[in-house]
């Protein structure tokens, strides 16, 4: 146990220690400012600007942005469900794999430009080199880099002041992917194989084994180069089926480490570059401290469930919960592997999270539940946890007298619509999507489990694609027609209806004046208003999720207990 | 009417009211409680049912729960009403002040003969109308000829009449009014349906009330906080038969559960009493005798954190008075008096007639025989500056240093560098000196002071301590009105104020993205009144200034601005306190009723009844009974608005926070236990 709380506490030192220089570049990058990566980066990025025939100083209206941002993501999609479909038809397939099914293909199409990376299919089985790393890697990183660019234009809007153009999204996916996501990725990538990730174009190995001369096929790929950006890009879809509980894709403690790191850097990062880009470093820092200590909290509540609320078999209590879990990485790591993938909206795995004790999968479950704004996905989580931060303002402001305010702007009726519609979308699809699916006659085929546990099954799809967040709690049979489809549009409305909401908020707030500050005004950096927002975020997710969780995990805890 | 008999008028009309509100088309204003409201007609529709076989729970019980959704929509209802009702009898008997009366409409505004007689409520805009004493005034317009005292109680309740006058700042008439002497000729301004009393009913009455900016961004919270809880709830249907099925246990919920759930759940408590707020707001405000042209002026007003107060009757009593005489050397300091009284004695202003009390109390100088002394008097003029009189051989004179100093020195007399710098030394303090000459020596220096108000100090204090700065408007010299800020604790003055300079302090301070509150009454103010964020015009000032201004104090008191700042806020207080108290009581709704509703799939959810709430019907009906009484039990409060004092934001949040946010976990689980124990005590609830 000492050791896990050790290996935790270094792990959140180290968060914080890479995150704050990287927050100041990712602000120097966002604001057109000099980085020293410039001298190398700048002329491709004219060289892109020009190929594309884009002005860099076209600022755009609201409306410009987001069919923009829809345009792309479109484009994406087409283009990527294409090439799924022909990946029989297409080079880079020494597996002779055949191209997937429609429905399979419009699931994962959508998943990866969704930055959900839901995946209803094992990649060493399905899945072409090509398809692999042109289809769904660039994704990886174009999803990533529309979910940061979106949280800039948000920042925009808080910053600037009677302006209708809310900046041009060309430029701005552009230098993210160019400056932030590449090097980064790049780094990354070459320690991963320097760890023993697999980097290959070659076809699988056939091997002998020693257990009687039985052969096995030996996948192989071009793994390294997206598992950095899957992780990075709060993606989490794994290149091969089991994730990165598969050694090929997570052989050691230190490639562990590095991928866990990953996983929250570039979100953390953001809080860091919010508060420098508002002028006001506190403001970003209230943010981050927020979500450490949702995070904290729940890694803390989750090593423990796993350490002590194992089940007792035959009367042999167990030293903690070991179902699911790779040695190398025992309870604390995957606890922390856990909470992380989840608090993000990574979804990439160590341990198989259906495993977990029902309190565990719980709060696995309500991590994401509460809208992945704990750390969340890249750009997407900070703009989330505005959000909630606007609505805890709401409530609060009114509380002193005075109309709601952030940041110095004003928030009306427009704002709020806005606001509402981020908060709402994400839970109302987790709820539509399972009381769908248990209406189905034969659900309970799909389901490994029965009882408490399996409509816990369901409840986590449902929950993981509802917030983009893509992990899977393993035990849902989701390669179906029906899961494929609700699933895909789930996630695609669940993405672009609060990012299209989220740019027209920054667009309307953009517009206002910026209110001066005096002591009636409403401090959203004290420990006051620190305590209130993470009581927001916990009161709206559980006065949401309470009763369905009250019929999984709560009701498959008890239920063990007896 | 008493004050009793007014209130069992009220009380009785928004119970009647209560029940004319059950219409669909009022209901439908108000999203949260038509949830309620479609609730109550569902569950009754589904008591019916019943008596058909179609059979959803136990008909008793669906049909408590249908009785207790409609007590709730009721209650609701009759928040608004009571709200309304003080409103309603004000302008009920503003309406009763108002006849319609005959008017001599005149052909020309020289000639008072020619005129022919017309109802007032055929007036247009540029007619000319003559009246006089013992009439009513038929319609707003402005004083062109004449000067009378008016009657203005029928709108300001304020009995003592008041001057109107062609020209200056008093020229402005309300219809309704009534002349109590003397005669005006008006020209209308104003024409029937659109007149101050008419808009003045419109606002007491709230018919014209739309929802303000603050208030739809709520409802928007609270609409969303409804859709959630109506899918959550809806969703239950099918969850806990899909777990029922799973567990081999126990049913579905009941379609009566999820209704009675669903309104447990959603921000009942805030949507029923939101309007009835926005009311009491207006109404307090016109209570205080400060009409307000909109609900957004009130909100604005609690935002506002500059207050521009004029000096004069805001942080000043209205006059200066003598506090001193400072005689120069070799006079004594009596006779210094006694010439300051001779010269003051016909000195009607408040200023003069200070400084014969001054003489009085000092050295017991009375009153004399003016017609002994062969006395002329020499009025005060713009042009002179001074004021004085001349008896027997002495001319003494009193006046402003500079225009005594011309006046001696023009008499061969010598004004001694001493004088000088009393003076300086006067108005360095904040002071007016006034120098008095006999002849032509100058025998020493009236110290005349600003006395600041009682208790400002502290009230601007409190005022900076919740982020509002206090700025002093005056038309005294930079020096004077430094003194004078400093003593009565301003944040900031502005001298020699015009209506320029007073317009661009207040775009200079907007443009730093404050928001400005001032009074005006003169027409010269009409122009910063536009500008300000919140404007309150007097109601004795001009027409121009109250079109200008978005709320008209009624009693023209420069410093209800402080007044208008705090009902404001308190109404956005009241509001966000009750938003508060009905969401963490929804946490504590779930917790009693969640463990207990799938008791029947799940027994072993029973550990988490910690409550030990007797079953899933008595959790239901208690927290739906406390949903119903706590409406009543809140309006109270929505009515009186919460509890305000001048403090920091945060120190404001963190109390708040605790009554209504902490109290609003705790009171449910209470109210829930209680109302559980007397349902099973007495047998209601199994």
């Amino acid at each position: 146990m000492n050791f896990i709380i050790i290996q935790d506490i270094v792990f959140i030192g180290l968060l914080i220690g890479i995150s704050i220089p990287l927050g100041i570049y990712i602000y120097k990058v966002m604001m057109g400012q000099r980085v020293f990566l410039s001298f190398l980066l700048s002329p491709v990025e004219k060289f892109i600007y020009r190929l594309m025939g884009i002005r860099e100083d076209d600022e755009m209206t609201p409306k410009k942005y987001a069919v923009s941002v829809l345009l792309f993501a479109a484009v994406g999609f087409v283009f990527l469900f294409g090439i799924l479909m022909l990946q029989n038809l297409l080079p880079f397939n020494p597996q002779h794999l055949k191209g997937i099914s429609w429905d399979l293909a419009f699931n994962t199409a959508m998943s990866f430009v969704t930055n959900t990376n839901w995946q209803a299919y094992s990649g060493e089985t399905t899945l072409s080199y090509l398809s692999q790393s042109v289809g769904l890697t660039v994704q990886n990183f174009l999803s990533a880099a529309a979910g940061i660019a979106i949280l800039f234009v948000l920042i925009r809007g808080f910053v600037s002041r009677k302006q209708t153009a809310i900046g041009n999204f060309w430029k701005d996916i552009t230098r993210i992917t160019l400056y932030i996501l590449i090097p980064l990725a790049l780094i990354l990538g070459i320690a991963l194989v320097s760890q023993g990730v697999v980097q290959s174009l070659n076809p699988y190995k056939e091997a002998v084994t020693l257990q009687n001369g039985v052969t096995q096929t030996i996948p192989l790929g071009p793994a390294a180069s997206q598992i950095a950006i899957k992780q990075l890009g709060t993606n989490g879809g794994g290149f091969f089926g089991a994730n990165s509980a598969y050694p090929f894709e997570n052989p050691n403690p230190l490639s562990n480490l590095l991928q866990l790191l990953s996983i929250l850097l570039i979100p953390a990062a953001l809080c860091v570059a919010f508060g420098k880009a508002v002028k006001d470093s506190r403001q970003g820092r209230t943010i981050y401290l927020v979500m450490l200590i949702l995070f904290a909290v729940s890694l803390v509540a989750l090593t423990l469930c796993e350490k002590y609320t194992g089940g007792v078999f035959r009367g042999v209590i167990s030293s903690g919960n070991m179902e699911g879990k790779e040695i190398i990485h025992g309870i604390g790591t995957s606890s922390l592997w856990g909470t992380a993938t989840t608090a993000a909206s990574n979804g990439s795995v160590n341990a198989m999270h259906d495993s977990f004790t029902p309190l565990g999968g719980m709060i696995l479950m309500f991590l994401m539940q509460v809208g992945e704004v704990i750390f969340g996905g890249v750009g997407s989580g900070l703009y989330g946890m505005l959000a909630f931060v606007i609505l805890t303002v709401f409530i609060a402001g009114l509380m002193v007298g005075r109309t709601p305010e952030y940041l110095g702007k004003k928030i009306g009726p427009f704002d709020m619509k806005m606001v509402c519609l981020v908060v709402l979308i994400p839970p109302l699809l987790i709820l539509f999507g399972t009381s769908v699916a248990v209406m189905i006659p034969q659900v309970g085929a799909w389901l490994t489990n029965t009882g408490a546990h399996g409509f816990s099954e369901i409840l986590y799809a449902f929950t993981s694609m509802g917030n983009n967040n893509g992990s899977a709690f393993g035990g849902f049979a989701a390669n179906t027609v029906f899961t494929n489809i609700t699933g895909g549009t789930i996630m695609l409305v669940a993405r672009f209806v609060p990012m299209i909401a989220v740019i027209f908020l920054a667009g309307n707030l953009s517009k206002k004046k910026i209110v001066a500050v005096s002591e009636g005004t409403l401090s959203t950096t004290n420990t006051l208003f620190t305590g209130l927002l993470i009581g927001i975020i916990l009161l709206i997710g559980a006065l949401t999720f309470l009763p369905s969780l009250a019929l999984g995990p709560i009701a498959d805890y008890f239920t063990i207990l007896k | 009417m008493n004050e009793k008999e007014l209130n069992q008028n009220i009380f009785r009309d928004a119970i009647k009211q209560s029940f004319i509100k059950l219409s669909p088309r009022v209901q439908i204003k108000n999203p949260v409680m038509l949830v309620v409201y479609l609730g109550a007609l569902f569950t009754s529709a589904l008591y019916l049912l019943a008596f058909a076989g179609i059979k959803d729970e136990n008909a008793g019980y669906t049909l408590s729960i249908a009785l207790i959704l409609w007590f709730t929509v009721l209650f609701a209802n009759f928040a608004e009403a009571i709200a309304e009702g003080r409103g309603r009898a004000q302008a009920d008997s503003l309406r009763n002040s108002r006849k319609d009366t005959k008017a001599r409409k005149l052909k020309s505004a020289t000639n008072f003969e020619e005129y022919s007689e017309v109802l007032s409520n055929t007036l247009k805009r540029g007619d000319i109308v003559y009246v006089k004493a013992g009439e009513q005034i038929p319609m707003d317009g402005e004083v062109i000829d004449g000067a009378a005292t008016v009657d203005e109680s029928a709108i300001t309740g304020e009995s003592a009449p008041v001057i109107r006058e062609s020209g200056g700042d008093r020229s402005a008439v309300t219809g309704g009014t009534s002349l109590v002497s003397d005669w005006l000729v008006i020209v209308v301004t104003a024409e029937a349906g659109e007149s101050f009393l008419d808009k003045m009913i419109a606002m007491v009455e709230g018919a014209s009330r739309k929802k303000t900016p603050n208030e739809i961004a709520l409802q928007m919270l609270l609409v969303t906080l409804t859709i959630i809880f109506l899918v959550v709830t809806a969703t239950l249907l099918p969850f806990s038969s899909f777990a029922s099925k799973q567990a081999g246990l126990g049913s579905a919920i009941s379609i009566t559960n999820v209704i009675a759930l669903l309104v447990c759940l959603a921000p009942t408590t805030i949507g029923a009493l939101l309007s009835s707020i926005g009311i009491a707001g207006m109404s307090r405000l016109n209570q205080a005798n400060v009409l307000a042209m909109s609900g957004r002026a009130i909100e604005a007003a609690g935002d506002v954190d500059i207050l521009l107060l004029d000096k004069t009757g805001t942080i000043t009593l209205g006059n200066r008075q003598a506090s001193e005489f400072i005689p120069l050397r070799g006079v004594r300091e009596e006779d210094l008096a006694d010439a300051a009284q001779l010269s003051s004695i016909a000195d009607e202003t408040a200023e003069g007639r200070s400084i014969v009390i001054l003489a009085k109390e000092r050295f017991g100088i009375r009153g004399r025989n003016l017609s002994m002394l062969d006395a002329t008097f020499i009025e005060f003029t713009a042009k002179t500056r001074m004021s004085g009189i001349n008896y027997q051989e002495f001319e003494v004179r009193k006046g402003a240093a500079d225009a005594v100093k011309a006046y001696v020195l023009e008499k061969g007399g010598e004004y001694p560098e001493e004088c000088s710098e009393i003076v300086k030394r006067i108005a360095e303090n904040g002071g007016t000196p006034l120098v008095v000459s006999k002849n032509n020596t100058v025998m020493g220096v009236i110290y005349l002071k600003d006395i600041v108000k009682n208790g400002v100090k502290e009230r601007f204090e409190d005022l900076r301590k919740m982020g509002i700065k206090t700025i002093m408007i005056t038309g005294d010299n930079p020096m004077t009105a430094a003194a004078i800020a400093a003593e009565a604790g301003v944040d900031d003055f502005l001298a020699e104020a015009t209506p320029e300079a007073k317009l661009a302090l207040i775009r200079d301070y907007q443009a730093k993205g404050h928001l400005v509150a001032m009074t005006g009454d003169g027409t010269n103010d009409a122009p910063a009144l536009a500008q300000a964020d919140v404007a309150v015009a007097m109601n004795t000032g001009t027409q121009a200034a109250k079109e200008a201004g978005n709320m008209v104090d009624l009693d023209s008191s420069p410093t209800k601005l402080i007044d208008v700042v705090r009902i404001g806020k308190q109404l956005l207080m009241t509001r966000g306190a009750l938003t508060t108290f009905s969401v963490a009581n929804d946490v504590a709704k779930y917790f009693a009723i969640i463990p207990v509703l799938f008791f029947g799939i799940y027994p072993q959810l029973g550990t988490l009844n910690f409550l030990g709430l007797t079953s899933s019907t008595s959790a239901i009906l208690s927290a739906i009974i406390y949903n119903a009484l706590i409406i009543i039990a809140l309006i109270p409060l929505s009515l009186r608005g919460v509890k305000y004092r001048e403090m920091p934001a945060g120190k404001l949040l963190k109390k708040n926070m605790t009554i209504y946010g902490l109290g609003g976990l705790i009171a449910p689980f209470i109210a829930i236990k209680l109302i559980d124990l007397i349902l099973t005590v007495s047998g209601i609830a199994r």
